[in-house]
């Protein structure tokens, strides 16, 4: 089980927290503009990465801030975390 | 008690302590500090259990958690009883009561042993191949191959026993308080480390602390005693906390451990009322120190799985610790030194050794001719070929190997003996380490995986490193632990070893027979009766990969999880297959190390605990006045409220008139609600509904639907807005923790530059819902001071008021249909303003009514209800509920989905209503939709989603989802049930009022 450096929490376990999925995905500011395979990419196209990987996390069962995690998913090694509209401080 | 086996020289067993048990329904005698397995074996017994397929005679093998035969029901009452207890773990206590399992009528004289006659026909795969075809017997087959299948029996009632979770923090954690993890945690303790220091063993020290022998010394003492006082000094030291009988069960990431403590299987049952049996420990480190040892092989031969047949180590363990001889006339059979050392032991005592079997030819050792000084015939380069005697070994044959060890050459010896001591080296137990995401290396000259790269901050040490003499043991535990932890003061500043064991070793995973191997038994896996045949078997029909060659044998799938065997197995795959034994890797070791209880896992969660419920402030009242209960989500909502004789149909019948002929009340407490503040919060709203919200006018309410970005329906309520920026938002009962996780997702992460400020109240008031003609006359009696005239007071707004001083929030909104008033007040006055209301609905019959009747009425209007009318594939427009989506605004959550070439396909499943031909045939909900039934297959085109006889329509009324549905109105369909097929003509989903004239009537 993880332990979660939350960005304004500190380390909780990660029991307290709910994984969100792929990073960095802007929801589109003109969505009617859209093709429906650009919406299409938008919406459902995830990476799925075997390695480092970027994720929103929330802590759902703490301040419910969400946040990013770099997460490298081939051995759960934890990156880093970082705030919502901060660039990743790794690459 | 057998004198002749139990000899007095033990430390650990207190004689003046007799403690009577009982074993398969004799009563036996032992000491306290047995386990049931030492006073077993100095009653004489060996035949404790029969095995799994072939029901074989099986004895004690092991003195520890690795044992695979000697598995055992314990304790005789459908409460406590517990299957597959190893018994060289159960320490014994005055009235223990212990069985034999998998044998019938009893350990003795077992029935199911002819499954050992018929073991030819009974290959690998048996059950797979055999009970394949024809496909339709099974039904029959399963019967029996259940009866057989599983050990032991499960306790019946509930367990008596106190179990709880506890988490621990420390800085070092070691696991295994053998020399090493003592030495480690002196020295961890010693620099301001916070340690703890846990073993699954009742006492510290590992093995080392009963070693004895002059050959093995520490600073020129003996090494048990030396080892003593380190224990001593250190469980004075205030930083280390020590837990024994504590199993660490599963190492997961970020040091990460789960641990089982033992606390009260040790006393007599009276004595454990009210205290706690075990604990589960979840540990979080800083650092892991794995000290867990190694687990002596056994070898694999022709029928070495006899009564009798024993570890090396386990009898050295049984005479050193407990005082327990193992037998009278032993023979030992190394490829190593170890035995040797339990030679020493036996000949310390007098026990009679009538041979030792080495494979090896050259034996160069201190130890090995101490050995051979005592007169003790060693047969060098030899190989036991075969062992006789059914329940207990009697003799065995042996015979010379050949210079490649792979056949025998020379004459067959028979030799006599009651105890078969065997010793195939030892295996490192990493177990733990690759559980945390350890990767292990293969060490070719001993034939060992050790642990290579850490996952996380954590190392091993001793011999689950692969280090096997006492010299490399602390010498290299020293070093690794000063840079492990980063520390100067080694707390042991000089330290002399003598050690008088040799490394030497030869290795062969599966010793050579006389026989062809077709006719030979030698067992893998002792508890699944998997043997070397098993295994070559499986590599002939073609699997290659250990994980499939495990399930194809079952090899290490018992309860010991092949704790003995799985190196053999992994040996046997690689010499067959011509492969490398490090290429193949090896099985997962998955946990737990030892298996847990399922008391230990759910720990105080149980009972009302088990699945915690949300009450209603009313709840008490719904008690008193007989509700039935639903679960919806976490909450208990009242469903019906019987009358006497009433069963649910009728009870929601008349509950369902009265609603609509003159009052009906409901707790809506449970509806989720959000506070929403802040300038934005108008904004915010437009982009999450569907509909339009900036013109709003405060003090109105509004139903709106919320979409995914899919769009698919994914909620709905009714928004109320309390001022310029203040909304109150009501989400479904089950709905509403996502609904608030969703909209902060949106705030937070897509717009982040909105004012808005989102809580959720849902518990903080009560909801009390008044409808029917006669609701206005009811609430104007609870709340005299609030004008309740329709001109000042219409549908879909609300009021501020007050019942005696306290505030409350009263909406004029209704999900019936009905004239109707929803009461918010702060949740602790919930029951009182509830009871108001039935005091002035009285003359009014106000009638209670449920979830049961809050469905039908509203399905009467044609209202859906998310969850149940939808699942996640329905868009507003399926829904018929156009009228809800905004032409005009730019953008909402879902709005580009309900455009995309799929959500605008006209054979969409749309929902629509449904009368059957019979009003009295009430359609089952999910029952299936369809127009042609002679066609083959039958095209499914829908199915029911609400279904209910209406008492105020007078007939059955349902709504369903039909492809292509809004075009159907008056198409005749299909439901075809069971005994009949039922007519059905598509009809709009409003079945009732549809101009909402008792809405908006004047009263």
């Amino acid at each position: 089980m993880f332990l979660i450096n939350c960005p304004f929490c500190g380390e909780r376990e990660q029991s307290e927290f709910k994984a969100g999925g792929e990073a960095h995905i802007v929801r589109p500011k003109q969505p009617t503009e859209l093709s429906d395979d650009e919406w299409a990419e938008y919406l459902f196209m995830r990476k799925n990465i075997k390695g480092v990987q970027f994720e929103r996390w929330n802590h759902i069962h703490g301040c419910r801030k969400w946040f990013n995690m770099v997460r490298d998913t081939s051995n759960d090694q934890i990156k880093a975390v970082y705030k919502m509209g901060e660039k990743p401080p790794v690459k | 008690m057998s004198n002749s086996l139990r000899f007095k020289t033990s430390k650990f067993i207190d004689e003046t302590y007799r403690v009577s048990f009982k074993f398969n329904n004799k009563t036996y005698f032992g000491f306290k500090g047995d386990t049931l397995a030492s006073a077993l074996l100095a009653n004489g017994i060996h035949l404790v259990g029969r095995s799994f397929k072939y029901h074989r005679p099986r004895g004690i093998m092991t003195s520890g958690s690795e044992e695979p035969n000697a598995i055992i029901q314990l304790h005789d009452n459908s409460s406590r009883t517990e299957p597959n207890v190893r018994a060289t773990e159960v320490e014994i206590y005055e009235g223990l009561v212990a069985s034999s399992q998998n044998c019938w009528p009893n350990v003795n004289f077992d029935i199911g042993g002819i499954n050992n006659l018929l073991s030819p026909i009974l290959p690998a795969g048996f059950y797979y191949k055999t009970f394949m075809w024809p496909a339709s017997f099974w039904e029959k087959y399963e019967y029996f191959i259940r009866k057989s299948a599983g050990l032991g029996k499960s306790p019946k009632v509930a367990d008596p026993d106190i179990y709880e979770h506890n988490y621990i923090h420390c800085d070092v954690l070691i696991i295994g308080a053998g020399i090493s993890g003592i030495i480690a945690a002196k020295m961890a303790a010693k620099n301001g480390f916070k340690t703890l220091l846990v073993d699954e063993k009742s006492y510290l020290g590992g093995s080392s602390i009963y070693d004895n022998s002059e050959f093995s010394k520490i600073n020129n003492q003996i090494t048990s005693s030396w080892l003593e006082k380190e224990i001593n000094e250190i469980s004075k030291l205030e930083n280390l906390e020590i837990k024994t009988t504590t199993s660490i069960a599963a190492f997961h990431g970020y040091n990460f451990l789960l641990a089982r403590e033992n606390l009260t299987d040790h006393l007599p049952i009276n004595q454990r009322n009210g205290k706690v049996r075990q604990k589960l420990l979840k540990i979080r480190a800083k650092k892991v120190i794995t000290a867990t040892g190694s687990i002596e092989r056994p070898l694999i031969f022709d029928n070495n799985d006899r009564p009798g047949i024993l570890l090396s180590s386990a009898i050295k363990k049984y005479i050193d610790l407990y005082g327990v001889a193992c037998g009278e006339n032993n023979i030992l059979f190394t490829n190593n030194d170890t035995a040797y050392e339990t030679a020493l032991s036996l000949i310390q005592r007098g026990i009679k050794i009538n041979a030792i079997i080495d494979n090896r030819e050259q034996i160069d050792s201190k130890i090995s001719y101490e050995v051979e000084k005592n007169n003790i015939k060693i047969y060098k380069g030899y190989s036991v070929v075969d062992t006789y005697g059914y329940k207990r070994i009697n003799k065995i044959s042996i015979m010379k190997l050949s210079k490649d060890g792979q056949k025998l050459i020379g004459e067959k010896i028979k030799l006599n003996c009651d105890c078969l001591g065997v010793s195939g080296g030892w295996t490192p137990a990493v177990h733990l380490f690759t559980q945390s995401g350890g990767k292990l290396k293969f060490r070719e000259e001993d034939q060992v995986f050790i642990p290579e790269v850490y996952p996380s901050d954590q190392i091993s040490i001793g011999s689950c490193n692969g280090d096997f003499s006492l010299d490399e043991v602390v010498k290299n535990t020293l070093s690794s632990i000063k840079k492990f932890l980063n520390i100067d003061n080694s707390e042991f500043k000089t330290i002399e070893i003598i050690s008088g064991l040799n490394q030497s070793k030869r290795n062969i995973w599966l010793l050579p027979s006389d026989k062809s191997i077709g006719k030979t038994k030698s067992f893998v896996d002792y508890q699944n009766d998997a043997t070397s045949k098993d295994i070559k078997l499986a590599l002939r029909e073609g699997f290659r990969s250990i994980e499939h060659v495990k399930r194809y044998t079952t090899t290490g799938m018992g309860t010991d999880q092949g704790k003995l065997g799985n190196m053999h197995a992994l040996g046997i795959i690689s010499e067959t297959a011509g492969t490398k034994m490090g290429e193949h890797g090896t099985t997962t070791f998955r946990p737990p190390y030892t298996p847990l209880t399922f008391g230990a896992i759910v720990g105080r969660n149980v009972g009302e605990f088990f699945d915690i419920f949300r009450r209603t402030p009313i709840h008490d009242w719904h008690i008193a006045n007989n509700a039935k209960f639903e679960n919806v989500g976490q909450w208990k909502r009242a469903w019906y409220y019987p009358k006497k004789n009433e069963n649910m149909h009728q009870a929601v019948q008349r509950e369902s008139k009265a609603a609509r002929d003159s009052a009906g009340i409901l707790d809506a407490s449970t509806l989720g609600k959000i506070d929403i503040q802040g300038t934005d919060a108008s904004e915010f709203l437009n982009r999450v509904y569907t509909n339009a919200w900036s013109k709003l006018a405060i003090g109105k309410c509004r139903y709106g639907l919320m979409l995914n970005e899919d769009g698919m329906v994914y909620d709905d309520g009714v928004t109320t807005r309390l001022g310029e920026n203040h909304y109150i938002m009501t989400t479904t009962t089950g709905g509403a923790a996502n609904v608030l996780g969703k909209l902060e997702d949106y705030l937070q992460t897509e717009w982040p530059e909105l004012d808005v400020y989102l809580s959720s109240v849902t518990d903080h008031y009560a909801t009390i819902s008044v409808c029917g003609p006669n609701s206005k006359k009811i609430v104007s009696k609870v709340i005299p001071d609030l004008n309740f005239s329709d001109e000042k007071f219409p549908h879909m707004s609300f009021k501020d008021s007050k019942i005696n001083n306290i505030k409350c929030r009263v909406m004029r909104i209704s999900f019936t249909g009905e004239h109707s008033y929803e009461i918010n007040i702060q949740a602790n006055y919930g029951k009182s303003v509830w009871e108001k209301c039935m005091e002035a609905g009285k003359d009014f019959n106000i009638t209670p009514y449920g979830t049961e009747t809050m469905h039908l009425l509203r399905a009467e209007k044609g209202f859906i209800i998310v969850g149940q009318d939808t699942d996640a594939t329905m868009t507003p427009i399926d829904l018929q509920m156009d009228w809800i989506v905004s032409k005009k605004k730019y953008d909402f959550i879902g709005k580009r989905s309900l455009y995309r070439s799929d959500t605008i396909r006209e054979d969409r499943k749309q929902l629509v209503g449904l009368l059957t031909e019979n009003p009295d045939d009430v359609l089952e909900e999910g029952a299936q939709i369809v127009a042609d039934i002679k066609k083959t297959p039958i095209e499914m085109l829908g199915h029911v989603t609400s279904s209910y006889y209406s008492p105020n329509l007078k007939k059955s009324i349902a709504l369903g989802v039909v492809k292509g549905g809004k075009k159907m109105l008056g198409q005749k369909l299909i439901i075809p049930m069971e005994n009949k097929n039922i007519n059905v003509t598509v009809a709009d989903p409003v079945f009732l009022d549809k101009e909402g004239e008792r809405l908006n009537a004047k009263l």
